[in-house]
């Protein structure tokens, strides 16, 4: 028997009941738009299960994971901070994602964004003027841009895998990073802890209202970075050539785009925005170089990549949800005692249920009831 | 089985088909289909592409199930869920585009068809036996991903008839043959007919279902519209069942007039970029202005290879390989190729010609935003979407495209009116040269015709056109010389009027011209 | 020379659960499939492994509770992919990072607890030989389980029907359909023996390795076993190779940050992650070589006409 099918029984005739996926001859927008609002909802419902099953009252659990942070200005400023990184890696994987280069090391090249992007200030402390920050963001930037070109580099030149080899870097990043921490980039007055100096003001994000909360300059950047992709893969030429060569690479190859030419564009591309959110956080909401900078943002992307739909707009607001679900595991921890690490499993559900709901989009899903004709039973 | 139904069976049909349906969204793919298959008779499945006739017989070989309507296997009604069954039941099948695996061996892929578990090395054995009886002969050790579409058949064909079957289906199987090699395949219909057992032939070709066929059924549009005896027609007779209307026959007129070269092949190289594709060796041909050249050939003999070579998907080693209107053109990539006066339709309409999921608009976009870059992107790239509906509009009117909505995705579209498209995104440029790749593989008649009137008529405007198909009677009908591929070497170009289907046939199976018959006797 | 015989004793133990974890993903990857959660399972089956043996008190219940929690996960992996048809890639990823964070969910009470060890296999006589006594005869018994797991996926694969039906599958899957083979249904079942393995080797982590649970604690182990599969080109004996040119490094390394030497420990730690990358790239060079070994239908999602 064919798993999705089961067997019935009906007024002594014998039958199977099916579940079948058919083709869409064009892709359902309807479902293109809501599939992740459907997979919300249910990430929600399953999320009061979840709660029920381990003992806490549902309904308050979801009011303190989703409502309560956003009901106070500091928490939505602390929202922002979380949301920036997310969304700016996001984007930039969105083109990686979209032209079928599958960068999953966005955590390493964020790593290496705060590394460069720090070394002005902690190696050159009295530096500090106009210039120290833009400086440092470009630094950030090439950083992120330099790590993420080499597992580009590996899979055009060598035809290595690129999920394998970004990932194994992300190792290496954080080795790299704890190292830096403690050894040579560690402040010489800090009592033996890890962890540079603190950043002089001058190579600080400044606050956008610094009278409500700490939310940082990044979160500009992370709405200009949404808006320029968005509008680079809508309208223009280079955002054609990504859809085209990640869709039907050979299509690509025909319309004259080059293909290794794109893993380069979709690598750097994104490793600058991952290395850019990496300044970013070193510089906006830490404000110095510490043994771990990112608690997972690099990952975390991927799924709100997923849930705005590879779409940076959608982006945008992925990003805050899954910014909510970091504040809310921190809150629901306060108020209820639920493990912080239920925001990690609420994560991955919502993923999971994206990924399935967008199966709506280009396939129908029809439950097929069929009687077995009674000649087969003669035979 | 009792008796009484044995009797029925010996005096009955062998199979029969009562109102068989099969909706696949909107299209009713087969629309209450009536068939019946006697005892040893080859009876005809005739229709032309998209008429249903696959559908109907993966129905028969339990690869689909129908809708509506009964299957009777020897006059029991039958529910016939998985090939398994067929086959228990005796149906074997012989598919159109194989059913085989690449990667394993001739008697690995043979044990995999079998319902009972046999060695390997007695299957070898008993393929090798019944290949000598039925004169195909096949090597059980090779890896099929090395092998020829010929020789790929005759696995198909042996994997079929190792299971004893009392039917068996053949899916359009001489689109893949030389002339001589398909007079070979009916001598061994012929004698499996002897045998008694019963085949039912699918073709869109009239000829070869006289010869052969003992009785016919004509589907059009998923409806059977004739049951005949096919002796006792004409093509053309047979034709007009097949396609309903008349279609207008290609117009061809005046001879090729022998203007410039405009595209030059001088021995182009290829080495084989891949472990199962064909190198091409020292190939070397002149299309002129005005002039259409075909390359016939069974498919998988370097054509593929050819084609991405001449586009430039594929760059030359020497830039001289390649000339395009006096240039060397061998270097350059398919842009520049496009901008310096050429066009390309690929083989595959979807996936390579046209992106899928992307709209006709963006698809105009895909081969012309180099070529058309003034009129279709702004500054930065910025993609000028007005120009582009105007352009696609204006195509869609030229070539009739048939579509259902203002833009549709290039999928949601039939594969005739999807490749009018295509070539009509090339035609509207007016290149100087168009290479062509089966331009009507799977093309219903109506857009066939349409299409290679249009190829005729650029042609006929001075420009140069190179055709290569394997349909022998598509190029017979529109070029002015016939050159073959075969095993990656082109033979020289023989013009139309001194072309046979015999002599084409000859060098499609390999022969050197002017020893091809000699060649012939060898080989028997 | 003992110290000989314990340095290659600990190499096997630390590549045991790479060489089992890579051969499920193996014959996942056969039948057509890229399953990328397998550190997800991998971790998940640590955590269950070290959970059922800490509530029932049986190592050997931890060991069941490791394979029963991978293949469960996988066969989500399974539903999405095979029911749904969804991107393998991506759904492979989400299942990693659904389990590294249900595993530490799961795991929040065992966090410093000192577990319970599998023992190892002791008779009298033999263990005591030298040289190769405690090689041969003195391991864990999940050890004994990689070995006969390598060769009986060997035989599988090459010398059964199914096995060459399998094979069948992930070279051409529309053909397989059209002959009648189940295609969904063979790779459920692979997916679930996938799941069963990387649950097992993250129990071996969690009952063998190091018994105790740490968050996080595959560190990674789960990619280099998809990365050993590529290397050992999807042929088991040659897995295994890879699995202990890897154990060995891991072993080394951990030796010469003991030893000092004056290397950075991190980049010492790092070893590993950095020979992965090496060892892809050496293998994946030769295109040709690459394509003939890569199962063809490899990540290719497959809804059967019906």
């Amino acid at each position: 028997m064919r798993p999705g099918t089961w067997k019935f029984r009906r007024e002594g005739e014998e039958g199977v009941i099916r579940i079948e996926l058919v083709k869409r001859p064009q892709h359902s927008a309807f479902f293109s738009a809501m599939s992740p609002f459907i997979a919300f909802g249910l990430t929600l419902v399953f999320g009061a299960i979840l709660f029920a099953a381990i003992g806490k009252p549902p309904l308050a659990a979801l009011y303190s994971y989703f409502i309560e942070p956003l009901s106070e200005m500091w928490s939505v400023h602390e929202l922002i901070i979380k949301a920036t990184p997310l969304i700016m890696i996001a984007v930039g994987l969105s083109v990686c994602y979209r032209s079928n280069n599958w960068n999953i090391g966005a955590e390493g090249q964020f790593i290496f964004g705060g590394i460069a992007g720090s070394l002005i200030p902690i190696l050159v402390p009295g530096f500090q003027n106009a210039a120290t920050l833009p400086l440092m963001m470009i630094m950030g930037m090439i950083g992120g841009a330099a790590y993420g070109a080499i597992p580009a580099l590996l899979k055009t030149r060598f035809n290595t895998n690129e999920i394998l080899t970004s990932l194994m870097l992300v190792y290496v990043a954080q080795l790299f990073l704890d190292w830096l921490a403690r050894g040579a980039l560690r402040d010489p007055n800090g009592a033996g802890f890890p962890g540079s100096i603190r950043l002089s003001s001058a190579a600080q994000l400044p606050e956008i209202a610094p009278s409500q909360g700490g939310a940082h300059l990044g979160i500009v950047f992370a709405v200009i970075a949404a808006v320029v992709v968005w509008f680079m893969l809508r309208s223009t030429l280079k955002g054609f050539e990504v859809r085209l060569i990640g869709s039907s690479p050979r299509a690509g190859r025909f319309a004259g785009f080059s293909a290794p030419g794109m893993v380069f564009f979709a690598f750097l591309v994104s490793g600058a925005l991952a290395g850019l959110a990496g300044i970013s956080e070193v510089s906006g909401a830490i404000g110095q170089l510490r043994e771990t900078i990112s608690p997972g943002y690099g990952f975390t992307a991927i799924i709100v990549a997923f849930l705005g739909r590879l779409n940076p707009l959608g982006i945008i607001a992925a990003g805050l949800v899954l910014a909510l679900t970091y504040l809310g595991g921190e809150a629901a921890q306060i108020s209820l005692g639920v493990s912080d690490k239920v925001a990690r499993v609420f994560q991955g559900m919502l993923l999971f249920f994206v990924l399935g709901c967008d199966t709506l989009i280009h396939y129908r899903i029809r439950v097929a009831g069929r009687a077995i004709a009674s000649a087969m039973e003669k035979s | 089985m009792t008796d009484a139904t044995a009797t029925t069976a010996a005096s009955g049909t062998l199979l029969r088909v009562a109102g068989i349906t099969k909706v696949f969204g909107t299209l009713k793919a087969n629309d209450a289909v009536d068939l019946d298959v006697a005892p040893g008779e080859i009876h005809a499945l005739l229709g032309e592409n998209g008429a249903g006739k696959s559908t109907l017989v993966k129905m028969l070989f339990g690869s689909l199930q129908p809708d509506a309507g009964t299957i009777f296997w020897k006059e029991e009604p039958v529910a016939v869920a998985n090939p398994m069954q067929a086959r228990a039941l005796g149906i074997g099948m012989v598919f159109q585009h194989f059913s085989l695996f690449d990667a394993l061996t001739t008697a690995e892929n043979i044990a995999l068809s079998l319902d009972e578990a046999t060695a390997l090395s007695t299957i070898a054995e008993r393929a090798k036996a019944l290949g000598d009886a039925y004169g195909l002969p096949l090597d059980p050790n090779a890896v099929v991903g090395d092998l020829s579409v010929g020789e790929r058949q005759r696995i198909e064909i042996i994997r079929c008839l190792l299971q004893k079957p009392e039917l068996i289906i053949l899916d359009e199987p001489t689109s893949v043959l030389t002339p001589q090699e398909a007079e070979k395949l009916f001598v061994t219909l012929d004698q499996l007919r002897g045998e008694g057992k019963s085949i039912l032939y699918i073709s869109h070709r009239l000829e070869e279902v006289q010869r052969i066929c003992d009785r016919a059924t004509v589907l059009r549009h998923g409806k059977v519209v004739a049951h005949c005896t096919p002796a006792n027609e004409t093509p053309a007779s047979l034709a007009s069942m097949m396609v309903g209307a008349d279609v207008a026959a290609v117009q061809r007129t005046g001879a090729g007039s022998t203007g410039e070269p405009l595209l030059e092949i001088v021995d182009l190289v290829r080495h084989a970029a891949s472990p199962f594709a064909v190198p091409l060796s020292g190939v070397s041909l002149t299309v002129r202005a005005g002039e259409v050249i075909g390359i016939a050939g069974v498919a998988g003999n370097g054509q593929g290879e050819l084609f991405e070579a001449l586009s430039g998907e594929v760059l030359q080693t020497t830039p001289g390989q390649v000339r395009l209107r006096g240039k060397d053109s061998g270097r350059l990539g398919i842009s520049q190729r496009r901008r310096a006066g050429a066009a390309f339709v690929p083989e595959e309409r979807l996936g390579h010609g046209a992106a899928p999921g992307m709209k006709l608009s963006e698809n105009l976009l895909l081969s012309r935003h180099r070529t058309d870059g003034k009129a279709f992107l702004g500054p930065l790239g910025v993609i000028r979407s007005g120009a582009i509906a105007r352009s696609t509009k204006r195509i869609v009117s030229d070539m009739d495209v048939r579509k259902s909505a203002e833009d549709p995705e290039a999928a949601a579209l039939s594969g005739g009116n999807l490749q009018k498209f295509i070539i009509g995104r090339e035609l509207d440029r007016k290149p100087a040269i168009m290479v062509v790749n089966q331009p009507t593989w799977g093309v219903d008649a109506g857009a066939a015709a349409h299409i290679r009137q249009a190829l005729i008529e650029l042609a006929r405007s001075g420009s140069a056109v190179l055709v290569i198909s394997q349909d022998l009677d598509e190029l017979f009908e529109i070029s002015d010389s016939i050159a073959v591929m075969h095993n990656g070497h082109l033979s020289a170009p023989v013009p139309i009027a001194d072309a046979t289907y015999e002599k084409i046939g000859l060098l499609m199976g390999g022969a050197e011209p002017g020893h091809a018959a000699r060649d012939m006797e060898v080989q028997a | 020379m003992d110290i000989a015989q314990n340095v290659i004793l600990t190499i096997m133990t630390a590549a045991t659960p790479l060489l089992i974890a890579a051969i499920g993903e193996l014959v996942v990857e056969r039948s057509g499939v890229l399953n990328l959660g397998v550190e997800g399972m991998m971790v998940i089956g640590a955590v269950c492994g070290f959970a059922a043996a800490m509530i029932t008190g049986s190592p050997w219940m931890g060991v069941v509770g490791g394979i029963v929690a991978g293949a469960l996960l996988s066969l989500l992996f399974g539903f999405l992919t095979l029911s749904l048809a969804t991107n393998q890639v991506a759904t492979g990823l989400s299942l990693t990072l659904l389990g590294i964070g249900v595993s530490g969910l799961i795991g929040e009470s065992f966090v410093g607890k000192a577990g319970i060890r599998l023992p190892s296999l002791n008779i009298p006589g033999l263990t005591e030989i030298p040289l190769v006594g405690k090689l041969l005869f003195g391991q864990d018994p999940i050890f004994y389980l990689s070995i006969l797991l390598t060769a009986g996926t060997t035989w599988f694969l090459f010398r059964t029907r199914a096995g060459l039906t399998l094979r069948s599958i992930g070279d051409n899957h529309k053909s397989a359909h059209a002959l009648g083979i189940p295609v969904i249904g063979y790779r459920y079942l692979a997916v679930m023996f996938g799941g069963g393995c990387a649950g097992l080797a993250g129990a071996h982590l969690s009952l063998v390795y190091t018994p105790q649970w740490v968050e996080n604690m595959t560190a990674g182990r789960g990619w280099i076993a998809l990365a050993l599969v590529v290397f050992g080109s999807w042929r088991p004996w040659r897995v295994l190779a890879g699995a202990y040119l890897f154990g060995a490094v891991t072993i080394g390394q951990l030796h010469a940050q003991a030893l000092g030497f004056g290397i950075p420990s991190q980049l010492l730690s790092s070893l590993p992650y950095l020979a992965t990358i090496v060892v892809l790239v050496l293998i994946s060079r030769d295109r040709r070589l690459t394509i003939i070994n890569t199962p063809a239908s490899l990540g290719q999602p497959f809804v059967p006409d019906r």
